[in-house]
Order: structure tokens, then C-alpha cells, then sequence
């Protein structure tokens, strides 16, 4: 190594970080992107800055994907779900180095989070076709009719995510809701959005279909409030809302009555969760059909 | 010739109705703060009935200061005990059906055929069914111990007074919450009833408080910063202004609101059950039902058919004196909603609909309205999209299962649908593809409390009967 233009390090190649609506990565219809720091205010990357009309674009694409995520069979979500699992695995140190960039932790405890967060995906892959059993079933009526809820999917769910935990948050609000077979649209963490970011490049090639979780980043409040306000949003995880901005989405909310999930203080994410986040973008249908009856007059079927 | 019908009244000398009640809380009848009170009157005579307390803000602040109050031992008490109140309530209901299905029948203005054999046994059967919940709550699916939410705020409809009182207290009482409940202005004397009902059982004072009054007190209950848990069942645009009113608060909320169910009849449906469904599915309590299949999809090849044998029944239905055990049609609840049903159907003829009513002769009292359907409806159609809340048919028609399940969606609304069709694949494509909470094929507006029951989209959310009404009162 006598060559002194050898000595040079090695200029690295930047990342990009864009989008992900409809199974595609844009920028930014508005053109605009964000400065991203670590916890030490370092400048990691410029994130792009989600318009409302991104919001719209996000919400479109997530309506188209909405009838075949929610009529493929749960066999098969939950094996696109763990193939999430499976990629992400892959890409495991990547994950690693932008946690602990976003959340100023150590290599070892950043490592935590994101073992934490794949083995999340493959909880909610095993739950796919086993929710309907735990919460629905036959109704044991007096009379003569078969009668039966089923749990069904929202439709289009707008996820603002936790803004403190930027991948194990984030993945324990998106996954209940596309597991059940809602689609999403994400607002990513306002100050560490590029875990977020990078989620959506291991969706992208996880099988999972476009559309089914789109992911902006940018101001969450000017995001939020065009996804509370939109007629063909079902429903909304506030998770990501502090306590001003919730209440004035939930207000916007009630237009068109969505469900909404209020924000709840979590303090640590790495607890088993319970089924409370699948529920909450569940509807129960119930089917009745008569059975016929044997009367007095004999049968009737 | 046709024989014809001697009438057939039911006797009302088995209900004693008081010239005038109080506001119910804290186990006593009270004068409102302000002294303030309303007429009940009967919508098939007219004829007022009683004079009620009209409750005010200051009344709803004492209701909710008793139902806190009350929280803290009904919700102590060992579910095994709070079982044994709700079926006391439920054997004191069935004891005293007839009094209350003849009540019931004179303020709100529905047959006593109905109120006889569907709102009453159903009414005993909320409480019987909730009972057995109160002991077993471990087991219901929310995990060990799940508790109450604290004071329940209710606020019911005047479509089926008491059967919505028991779908909103039979699960409240049963998971530990306590209630204050507001029945609708035109019908309040089933719930005052129930007070009594609450005296003789021994059910704890506060644990139950019953507020009549208009929609501010409705507003006041909603609003009040000591109240847990808001359920109501009403319109979608009050749904939507109690949503805005909770919103920011811990308040729990469910609703039940408004619907415009689509009734799909397949060619290969058997016409004569098809055309019961139909009846059934609309006229129903004068079709004064959330779920009421108000829109008729029927398949283009049968219409004619089936047209001609829904006309052909209508003719047969009986309009008349509610208390007459041979009536169909009773009285519209209230001047008000005659109204508006009169306004809607006459908005239906303006913009090209077909109108169509059997030869029907309307009492010279009371608020009436002829049972009426509706051809050469279209989607874009007002009588097609806005919910009538009456008995008014809107017939459409499509000719591929696509094109039925496309049209019936076509709603902000996802209450009900019913589907009609000998074809059992049929039937479960459809069932999953109709973006509705409750789904009758093959029968329509059947309802029984082991059953869940709520809307998709802008019906509202939370589901009220079965294991999970309880989600809505427990702390989950």
C-alpha cells in the first residue's frame, strides 16, 4: 500500500430515501424533502416530505389494494407476513446501524429492537388465520336459523406511528392492521423516519402486493389531517398524535365516522401484545339463514 | 266474497298510566330543576297519555353524581350477584309482558302484534342472556377480570323504547357498570315503567337512572365530564356530533345508527317467501327500523312477477287501531316523522319515481301513512340514497350478482342486507362481499340477543348483543 493514491477512504454512496405508495418508490409530489439528524443532531439523510396530495395518492393506492389483500385466504397473508419476517432477517445489520442512528442506542441494544420487531412480524403471521376463531363464531339462537359473525377488515387504515420508537413501534402498529386485511397508510416517526423508509424496500420484495402499506414521511401534523379529514378512510391509528393534535384528527374523524384507536401511552413495546390492535380495525358481520324446523306439522325443509 | 275482520282490541285496563311522571334517580321519582315537563301522547289517537319531567342539565348532573355513587358497590358486588338482579328483572319483565306490550303499544304507536311477539320476549330474553354474563366475565375473551368502564350515559330511539333500553342496561348492568339513561321524547313510559321494574327487583338505588327529556339533555348526558361510557342509537347526524363531543376524551363510544339496507332477490328465489322477506324487511314497525330493507334489488327477469305478488300482498296488510291484535300497520311515531316521511315520498314522485299504495283507508286521528312502494327508482334518486326511516319501498332492479352487490354498497350506510336465493354458493359469495354488519338470508329482520349486531362505515361502530356487547362496557 506505497501508492499514496490508494490512501484515500473510500467515498460512500448516499441512500436516497423515498417513498412508498402503491407498491412503487416516489419522491415527494411536492418536491420537498427534510433534513434527518441522529440523536446528536448529526445530518444522516434528507428524508422526503409527504404533501397531502402524497396523502391522497397514498390513500387511492390503498383502497386498490384493498379487495384482494382483504379476499386472499389468511393462510396466505400470513405467509406474506412471515416472508416479511424472512427479508427483514436478511437485512437484519441495516437495520441495526439505522436504529441505533435513529434512537441514539448502542449496536447491542439497537440489535434488540430489531430481533424484537421481526419476531413481531412472525407473532402477527401466526395470528392471521387464527383471529376469526378467537373472536368470532356461532351464535347460539332461539330459533330455527344457522347464524354466524365473522370478523371483517375496516377497508384502508391511516396509521400515524409512534414517533419514539421508529421500527418496533412502528411495526407493532402496521402489522395487526394489515393482518387482519385492512390496508395502510403509514406516517412514519416525524424525527427518525428512516427505518420507516427502509421498511418499505423489504415490503416491496416480501411478496406482500402493492398498496397494502404505503409509507410517508414528513410533518405528521400536516400529513395526518388530510388522512383524518379523507371520506375514504375507514379508520385511524392516533398512536403518533400528541394529545392536541389527536383530539382536533378525531374531530375531523367523526365526518364520515371512522374508527379510531386514541393514542395510549406505551413505555415499552417489547411486551407481548395483545389482540386489542386487531380488533380495533375489525367489524363483526353476522349471517343468519333459516335451518328449517321439524314443527308440529312435520317438516318444513 | 271476502270475510271480513270483527275487530279484535286488546284490553288496556291492564296498564295503569300515571297522569304525570318524574325524572327517575337515585332509586326516587323527582321533579326536574327547573320544573319542566312535556306531553306523551298516543301517535294513533293523538291523545295524550301523560305528563313527564322534562330533564335538564342539572338533573343530568344529578343522575350521573347518583350513578357514581352507586358505581363503586354494584360494581363490588360478586358477579354471581349481579347476575341474580338481572334475572329477577328478566322474570319480573316476562310477568308483566302484556302491561308493557300494551304500554308500549300506546305511546309508540306499533301493533301489539309486534310489540306482543317480537319487542317483549325479546326485551326478557337481553336481560336473561346478560344475566349469565355477569358471573363469567373470566371467560368472554378480554382477559382475566376485565372491569367496568364506571357511568354509562345511554341515549335510545323511540322505534323500539324498550328493547333498545334492554340492549343498552342489560349489558351495562351486568359487566358493573351503572347507568343514566335518556328514552327518546315521544316515548319515555316504557322506561319509567322499567323504574319500577328496577323498585321491585331491589336493584340498588343509582344504579339505574332514567332521564326523559329532548335532544339537550341528550347533549348534557354525552357531554358530562363524570360519564365513562357513551352509547347511543339514533341518527347518523347526531352519531356524528356525539363522536366530535367524545373526542379527545377517554370516553368509550359506541353507536348505532342509521341504515339503508339493500334487499337482493335472485330470479331463482322462491317468490312467495321472498315477498314475506320483503313485507317483513320494510314494513316492519312501519318501517321504522335502522335495518329496514328500504332499497328491493330484485333481478331484471323476475321483477314483473314479483311485483305484481308484493302488490297483490300489500293489498292484504291491515292499517288500523294498534291495539287491535289483527293490525299490521300501526301509527307513525311522531307529527314530526310523518313529516318527514311525507316530505321524502313526495320527493320521490318529483323526481320521476313511481308510486305505488294499496287501497288503504287512514284513521281521521293520529299520524298515518299508507304503506308505499316506490318503481323506476334509480341510485341517484333521493328515496334510493336518504334513509326514510318509514314504510316506503324502493325498488331497484340489476341483472348479475356484480351489479346487485355494487349497487347495494352504494350507501355511506352498512347496517343490514338481505339476500334471496335457493342457490347456497350464492348466498356466502354475496354474504362476503356486502359491506354490512348483519346479513339475513333467505329471512330478514330477525334479531336475538346471543347475536352480534352493528354497522359497517357511517352505521356507526361497536356491536350490541352477544360476547361482544360486552366489549363495549369493559375496560378493554
Amino acid at each position: 500500500m506505497s501508492d499514496k493514491s490508494e490512501t484515500f477512504d473510500r467515498l460512500s454512496v448516499f441512500k436516497t430515501y423515498k417513498l412508498y405508495v402503491g407498491g412503487k418508490f416516489p419522491r415527494s409530489e411536492s418536491g420537498r424533502v427534510y433534513e434527518v439528524s441522529d440523536s446528536k443532531g448529526q445530518w444522516l439523510a434528507n428524508a422526503p416530505q409527504a404533501s397531502r396530495k402524497d396523502a391522497r395518492d397514498a390513500v387511492v393506492a390503498a383502497r386498490k389494494a384493498f379487495g384482494a389483500w382483504s379476499g386472499a385466504t389468511a393462510y396466505n397473508r400470513g405467509q406474506i407476513l412471515y416472508r416479511i419476517a424472512e427479508m427483514l432477517e436478511g437485512r437484519r445489520d441495516q437495520f441495526v446501524r439505522e436504529v441505533a442512528d435513529a434512537e441514539g442506542l448502542s449496536k447491542s441494544k439497537a440489535a434488540g429492537v430489531v430481533d424484537a420487531t421481526i419476531d413481531r412480524w412472525v407473532w402477527y403471521a401466526g395470528w392471521t388465520d387464527k383471529i376469526a376463531q378467537v373472536i368470532g363464531g356461532g351464535n347460539p339462537v332461539a330459533g330455527p336459523f344457522f347464524n354466524l359473525s365473522t370478523p371483517e377488515p375496516t377497508g384502508v387504515v391511516a396509521v400515524l406511528a409512534p414517533q419514539e420508537s421508529s421500527f418496533l413501534g412502528l411495526v407493532s402498529v402496521v402489522a395487526p392492521v394489515i393482518a387482519t386485511g385492512n390496508t395502510a397508510v403509514v406516517v412514519a416517526s416525524e424525527k427518525s423516519p428512516l427505518p420507516a423508509l427502509s421498511l418499505g424496500e423489504v415490503l416491496a420484495t416480501s411478496d406482500l402486493p402493492g398498496g397494502v402499506v404505503n409509507v410517508l414521511s414528513g410533518r405528521t401534523a400536516e400529513i395526518a389531517a388530510p388522512l383524518a379529514a379523507h371520506q375514504d378512510v375507514n379508520a385511524i391509528d392516533l398512536a403518533g398524535a400528541d394529545e392536541v393534535l389527536a383530539k382536533e384528527l378525531e374531530i375531523a374523524a367523526a365526518d364520515n365516522l371512522k374508527r379510531v384507536l386514541r393514542p395510549q401511552p406505551v413505555d415499552n413495546w417489547t411486551g407481548t401484545p395483545g389482540i386489542d390492535r386487531m380488533t380495533a380495525f375489525l367489524e363483526t358481520k353476522t349471517v343468519w339463514h333459516p335451518t328449517g324446523s321439524l314443527g308440529a306439522s312435520g317438516s318444513s325443509y | 266474497m271476502a270475510f271480513e275482520y270483527a275487530p279484535a282490541p286488546e284490553s288496556r285496563a291492564i296498564v295503569d298510566i300515571a297522569p304525570s311522571y318524574g325524572l327517575f334517580i337515585d332509586g326516587e321519582f323527582a321533579e326536574a330543576a327547573d320544573g319542566k315537563v312535556f306531553k306523551t301522547v298516543s301517535p294513533s289517537t293523538e291523545e295524550v297519555l301523560s305528563e313527564v319531567a322534562q330533564a335538564g342539565a342539572e338533573d343530568v348532573d344529578r343522575a350521573v353524581r347518583a350513578a357514581r355513587k352507586a358505581f363503586e358497590k354494584w360494581s363490588a358486588l360478586p358477579g354471581s350477584e349481579r347476575a341474580k338482579y338481572l334475572f329477577r328483572i328478566a322474570r319480573i319483565i316476562q310477568e308483566r309482558s302484556r302491561e308493557l306490550a300494551v304500554l308500549e303499544t300506546l305511546d309508540n304507536g306499533k301493533p301489539i302484534k309486534e310489540t306482543r311477539d317480537a319487542d317483549l320476549p325479546l326485551v326478557a330474553a337481553h336481560f336473561f342472556y346478560y344475566a349469565g354474563w355477569a358471573d363469567k366475565l373470566d371467560h368472554a375473551g378480554f382477559g382475566p377480570n376485565p372491569r367496568p368502564l364506571g357511568v354509562a350515559g345511554q341515549v335510545i330511539p323511540w322505534n323500539f323504547p324498550l328493547l333498545m333500553l334492554a340492549w343498552k342496561i342489560a349489558p351495562a348492568l351486568a359487566t358493573g357498570n351503572t347507568v343514566v339513561l335518556k328514552p327518546a321524547e315521544t316515548t319515555p313510559l316504557s322506561a319509567l315503567f322499567f323504574a319500577d321494574i328496577c323498585r321491585q327487583a331491589g336493584l340498588p338505588k343509582g344504579v339505574v337512572n332514567i332521564l326523559p327529556g329532548y335532544g339537550d339533555a341528550g347533549a348534557a348526558l354525552v357531554a358530562h365530564p363524570d360519564v365513562n361510557k357513551v352509547a347511543f342509537t339514533g341518527s347518523t347526524a347526531v352519531g356524528k356530533e356525539i363522536a366530535r363531543t367524545v373526542a379527545g376524551t377517554r370516553k368509550k363510544l359506541t353507536l348505532e345508527l342509521g341504515g339503508k339496507g339493500a334487499n337482493i332477490v335472485f330470479d331463482d328465489a322462491p317468490i312467495d317467501q321472498a315477498v314475506e322477506g320483503i313485507v317483513t324487511g320494510i314494513f316492519f314497525n312501519q318501517g321504522q327500523v335502522c335495518c329496514a330493507g328500504s332499497r328491493l334489488l330484485v333481478q331484471e327477469s323476475v321483477h314483473d312477477e314479483l311485483l305484481d305478488s308484493l302488490k297483490r300482498r300489500l293489498s292484504t296488510l291491515r292499517l288500523g287501531d294498534p291495539l287491535d291484535k289483527n293490525t299490521d300497520i300501526g301509527a307513525i311515531n311522531s307529527a314530526e316523522q310523518l313529516a318527514r316521511i311525507t316530505a321524502l315520498a313526495d320527493q320521490g314522485e318529483a323526481e320521476g319515481a313511481e308510486r305505488w299504495s294499496p287501497a288503504c283507508e287512514l284513521p281521521s286521528s293520529g299520524y298515518w301513512f299508507a304503506p308505499t312502494l316506490f318503481t323506476n327508482v334509480t341510485q341517484a334518486h333521493t328515496i334510493a340514497r336518504d334513509e326514510i326511516f318509514g314504510p316506503v319501498l324502493s325498488v331497484l332492479t340489476f341483472r348479475t350478482p356484480d351489479e346487485a352487490v355494487a349497487k347495494a354498497n352504494n350507501t355511506p350506510y352498512g347496517l343490514s342486507a338481505g339476500i334471496w336465493t335457493e342457490k347456497g354458493s350464492r348466498i356466502l359469495a354475496v354474504a362476503n362481499k356486502l359491506r354490512a354488519g348483519v346479513i339475513w338470508s333467505n329471512t330478514f329482520n330477525k334479531f336475538d340477543p346471543t347475536s352480534p349486531f352493528g354497522g359497517y362505515k357511517e352505521s356507526g361502530f361497536g356491536r350490541e348483543g352477544g360476547r361482544h356487547g360486552l366489549e363495549a362496557y369493559l375496560d378493554v
